[in-house]
Formats: structure tokens, sequence, C-alpha cells
């Protein structure tokens, strides 16, 4: 067993563990954190794929804004915890047996006969004065060069959703009207009174 | 030496947790986003882990753009919650029952 071996059962241990500590985890901030875990160990699964871009881009874009994004609305929206706990075994030995399933399945087309070493041999390592990210631009710039500007809309696209989503009406908002400022009459503004004044002697 | 199946099984047994968590969290709309998140995430190891082993830069080009499509998603679907504690008052998927499908 060597290091390299050691190290992905190591992350993939810590991947695992805190995936399943979120969806059993009751608190809700809990939960985004325990996540936040998993998404770190991914990353670091990634590295040891030689995708370095993509795993700082997932601690950047999904540690970074993502998950605050989640915590920001968890501590905005007062969530009753007693009304989200009510159901929360119900299915859960559907969920299992279901689950199960899947894994023994996929493990049996997975196996190291169609997927081991003697098929798909471990390529040999890149040198130091390889750039991921240069590789990765010099194919989204020129052959995904399209796919990059559609991605570039979606994401205005999402923006504009959000914002118009959660925008409030009108009238919450202070604003000048400018026909009205400049259709003002003097009456409108001022209004003299005639008093009378008391006397000098306070009578 | 770390072979691909070791991977893939890694990516399925953590797409399997997060379809465990989608049935088990049914009631929460936050979790059940953040499960969806982890499902993603367990695609987007398989398309790394292919990448890797094949040689062939693609697959990170795919992983890229789950990536935008899944932030795009996230805004959206946290905007709509937003939406829905503030009319019902509450995130729960029980309340959510206006259409009768």
């Amino acid at each position: 067993m060597n290091s390299e071996q050691i190290i992905f059962y190591i992350l993939s241990f810590w991947f695992v563990a805190s995936s399943l500590a979120m969806i059993f985890s009751r608190n809700a901030v809990k939960a985004v954190l325990f996540l936040v875990l998993a998404f770190f160990s991914a990353a670091s699964i990634w590295i040891l794929l030689e995708a370095e871009f993509l795993a700082i881009t997932l601690i950047l874009v999904y540690v970074g804004a993502v998950m605050v994004l989640f915590l920001f609305v968890i501590k905005m929206l007062n969530i009753d915890k007693s009304t989200l706990r009510a159901k929360f075994t119900g299915y859960l030995s559907l969920g299992l047996i279901v689950a199960a399933i899947i894994v023994a399945e996929m493990s049996l087309v997975l196996g190291t006969n169609q997927f081991g070493l003697d098929v798909f041999s471990s390529p040999a390592r890149h040198g130091a004065d390889y750039s991921n990210i240069t590789v990765l631009a010099m194919q989204l710039y020129t052959t995904y060069v399209y796919p990059f500007e559609l991605a570039a809309v979606l994401l205005l696209i999402a923006i504009i959703a959000a914002i118009t989503l959660v925008h409030r009406n009108e009238t919450s908002r202070k604003k000048q009207s400018i026909s009205e400022q400049v259709n003002v009459q003097a009456k409108d503004r001022v209004r003299l009174v005639s008093i009378t004044l008391p006397n000098k002697e306070g009578k | 030496m770390v072979s691909l199946s070791d991977y893939l099984i890694l990516s399925s047994v953590i797409f399997c947790i997060g379809l465990v968590g989608i049935f088990v969290n049914r009631t929460n709309i936050i979790t059940l986003l953040m499960c969806v998140e982890l499902i993603l995430v367990a695609v987007n190891t398989n398309f790394i882990a292919f990448s890797h082993f094949l040689g062939n830069e693609t697959g990170q080009i795919f992983v890229f753009f789950i990536l935008t499509v899944a932030a795009a998603e996230v805004a959206i679907g946290l905007a709509i919650l937003t939406l829905l504690f503030r009319n019902r008052g509450s995130i729960s998927v029980d309340v959510t029952n206006s259409l009768k499908g």
C-alpha cells in the first residue's frame, strides 16, 4: 500500500463520513458545515486526479459563494425546527434499501474486472512544467468557446431571475416623482393663516 | 496505485448518500438542495476520474460547465425558497400544495 493509496483512503473516509453527517444532522447550519468539509475532501481528491484548476474552483465557488449563500438564507429565514423534525425517519428504511441496491449494482459493474489497473493503467504523472490551467484554457477558448459564452449568458439570466424573484414591489421603496415636483404650486407647500397676536399685557 | 474503479465506487457511494439524503430529509427544502449538490459533486468526480485515466481534458471542461449550471441553479433555488417563506411562512414541502397535481 503506497502513499497515494493511503491519502486516497483517508480523503475518501472524510468525504463519506462528512456526507453521512450532513444528511443525518438535524441542524441546518451543521449540515452546511459538514457539506463544506465534504467539498474540501472532494477538492483534495480532484487534486489527486491532477485537476488542480477545478479543485480550486470548487473551493472558491462552492465553499466561498454557494455555501455562504446557503448560510445567509438559513440565518435569514426563521425555520421552525419542530415541523422539519416530524417526519425525519419516515422513509429512512426505504431509502437505505434503495441505496444499498444501487451500491451493490454499481460495485458489480465498476469492479476491478472492468475498471481495474490492468484494464485502465494509471497514467504517468505530469512534470513540473505542466500547467492544468493552460491546457483547460486552450480547450475552453478554442473548441468550447461557444458553450463558454452560453454559460456566461446563463449566469446573467440567473442573476436577473434571482433579483426579480426576491425583489419587493415598488410601494416599499422611496423614490422621486419628477412630474409632481415640477407641477407643484406655492399653495400646496405654504399655507398662510391669520392669527390675532396677543396684547403686550398678555390680554 | 489507485485504480479507476476505486474512484468510480467512491463516487457511486457519494451519489447514493445524496439519494438517501433526499429520502430522509424530504420536508426540508434547504437540505434537499444540499443533497442535490452532493450528487453533482459525485458525478463531477466521475468525469474527472475518467478524464485523468483516459488522458482527455474534455471531461474537465464538462465539469466546468456543470459547476456553472449548478451555481445558477442554487441561486435561483434559494431565491424561490425565500419567496416561498415570505408567502407561506414555512419552507416545508408540505405547504407547497397549491398545485393539486
